[in-house]
């Protein structure tokens, strides 16, 4: 499903944060990515979203090399790909039920197929009575559950999560994982970055350990080392 | 599906200017100011082309007859010169007038009434006052009136002189105040426009980098371009509208009160009649201008942020 083909990044300062990673997540796979600070875990996502393009190398997801879609094609792309970010970035002037159907308007989805998907998705991360909330009146961790409600709506073949857990206490962290993981088990597609032991040790699913832009192990049932 | 989109996108325009009332304001403020520099600008021109307008017809062209000329020969002069392209007016003074104009004016001179008394008889000959179109077509006319292949060669008898060659220093250097003010006035109005562009290009581009994180999220779930700008562009065109609206408002009383200050510093001219008389022309000129500024501004302010 994705494929990372011989990819290196290296930065117009000459900074090089990912050299040669080679790498293939199937379909139905919850992968975690761990490493310190600067092993390149951001930018392997950055490049997953085409935020930036690979100086070396292609990075595909199914048959088509993302860095190569323009226009309707990248926005094609991007609906089928869910993603949540440590600091949440939700839109503030949007409530929680605004942020959560911004994304299926922007997909030209009817306004009754939104009326009934966004309440149901926002009940099954438990923010129900939340709807009309604006994000600075949520919780770091409801933020987050918004977050997560805005990535699946439109049902996207895999889910990004960079660091989702970075901004939250134990109890969030602990919810928000068990959240990734029930999307993961219904066959969406989930990779995670994380510095998080717990949370590696706690899913036993495959992971990837990346240090100085390189992959130095790929486990299929890991656990955190590093 | 168009129109679905089209709907979403006016509605989230409409949020955004309600909800984001401290970006809005100030964007409007801006603009507010910027549309009552063009406005004053506006009526600038305006009192001065009134102004130049006064003068340009206070400069003629007289031809004055010999007191022999008869009423048909003179009738027949004035609808000739009526036929000119150039001639905008042709006003005619009988002698009697002419008499009547000269006691009126020298009526406190008991010597010379009682020179022109003693004379027995009318010495003013009859004259025809030509106004041109432009001031700058005097010499034209002034030729074809004298010249002895001209128009008025057969009543070349009739008359007894013109007066251009007297005026002409005069007529020459309003001319040249009048191109030169054009020149200035076009020039000024370039800066004006530009002056305004880059005020309002800079207040909406801040406005708009506030939201720049927002813009690459929107991306990121898949908004196409349009979908993301659509709503700045609602936004940018409402404060266009607000503005105009507001600077309309004020200049409603400025105007009465630089009235009352000015009408007879201005050869007359009423500036609220002038404003009244052209609300909509400028209420035009304003929508125009201020939605276009914000338009365009939010145009190239969002095209920046879309490029991931």
């Amino acid at each position: 499903m994705i494929y990372f083909d011989k990819v290196t990044k290296e930065y117009d300062n000459g900074v090089k944060v990912l050299e040669d990673v080679s790498l293939t997540v199937n379909k139905g796979e919850l992968v975690s990515i761990v490493g310190h600070s600067g092993a390149g875990k951001t930018t392997l996502i950055k490049l997953l979203l085409a935020e930036e393009d690979p100086t070396e190398g292609t990075v595909s997801f199914h048959s088509d090399n993302i860095s190569t879609l323009r226009g309707k094609d990248m926005t094609n792309y991007r609906r089928k790909v869910g993603v949540v970010f440590q600091d949440f970035r939700l839109i503030p002037n949007k409530t929680a039920y605004e942020n959560v159907a911004f994304a299926m308007e922007a997909a030209g989805r009817h306004d009754d197929e939104i009326k009934e998907d966004v309440p149901h998705v926002l009940d099954l991360v438990d923010l129900k009575s939340k709807f009309n909330h604006f994000p600075h009146q949520l919780s770091g961790g409801e933020q987050q559950r918004v977050a997560i409600a805005r990535a699946i709506i439109n049902r996207p073949e895999i889910i990004i999560a960079d660091e989702p857990t970075g901004n939250l206490d134990p109890l969030n962290t602990y919810d928000i994982v068990q959240i990734l993981k029930k999307i993961n088990d219904l066959g969406t597609t989930v990779i995670l970055t994380t510095h998080n032991k717990g949370i590696v040790d706690n899913l036993g699913r495959r992971v990837i350990t990346m240090e100085n832009g390189k992959i130095i192990r790929d486990q299929k049932t890991g656990k955190f080392s590093m | 599906m168009k129109s679905t989109l089209a709907r979403r996108i006016v509605a989230a325009g409409f949020k955004g200017f309600y909800r984001n009332r401290t970006v809005s304001l100030s964007s409007i403020f801006i603009l507010t100011v910027t549309l009552s520099i063009i406005t004053s600008f506006y009526f600038f021109r305006a009192v001065f082309d009134y102004t130049l307008d006064q003068v340009r017809q206070k400069v003629d062209v007289k031809i004055y007859f010999t007191t022999d000329a008869t009423d048909d020969q003179i009738s027949d002069i004035q609808s000739k010169l009526l036929g000119l392209p150039q001639v905008k007016s042709v006003v005619y003074t009988t002698k009697e007038q002419a008499l009547a104009d000269f006691k009126d004016r020298h009526g406190g001179d008991q010597l010379t009434i009682q020179a022109l008394d003693e004379l027995g008889n009318n010495p003013f000959g009859a004259s025809l006052s030509v106004l041109a179109k432009d001031p700058s077509q005097y010499e034209a006319i002034a030729q074809q009136v004298s010249s002895d292949s001209g128009l008025l060669k057969e009543s070349q008898s009739a008359i007894d002189k013109i007066n251009y060659y007297q005026l002409k220093d005069s007529i020459d250097k309003l001319n040249s105040i009048i191109g030169w003010t054009n020149t200035v006035g076009f020039w000024l109005s370039v800066i004006f426009i530009l002056m305004s562009c880059m005020i309002v290009y800079n207040t909406i581009r801040l406005a708009i980098f506030v939201y720049r994180d927002e813009i690459a999220v929107m991306k990121l779930v898949g908004a196409s371009n349009w979908y993301i700008r659509g709503p700045f562009l609602v936004e940018a065109m409402l404060y266009g509208l607000v503005a105009t609206i507001l600077t309309l408002i004020m200049f409603y009383p400025a105007t009465m009160w630089l009235t009352k200050k000015t009408v007879f510093f201005f050869e007359g001219m009423n500036i609220h009649t002038y404003y009244t008389e052209h609300f909509f022309a400028l209420f035009g000129l304003l929508l125009l201008s201020g939605v276009l500024l914000a338009v365009i501004s939010s145009l190239f302010a969002v095209r920046k942020y879309l490029k991931i």
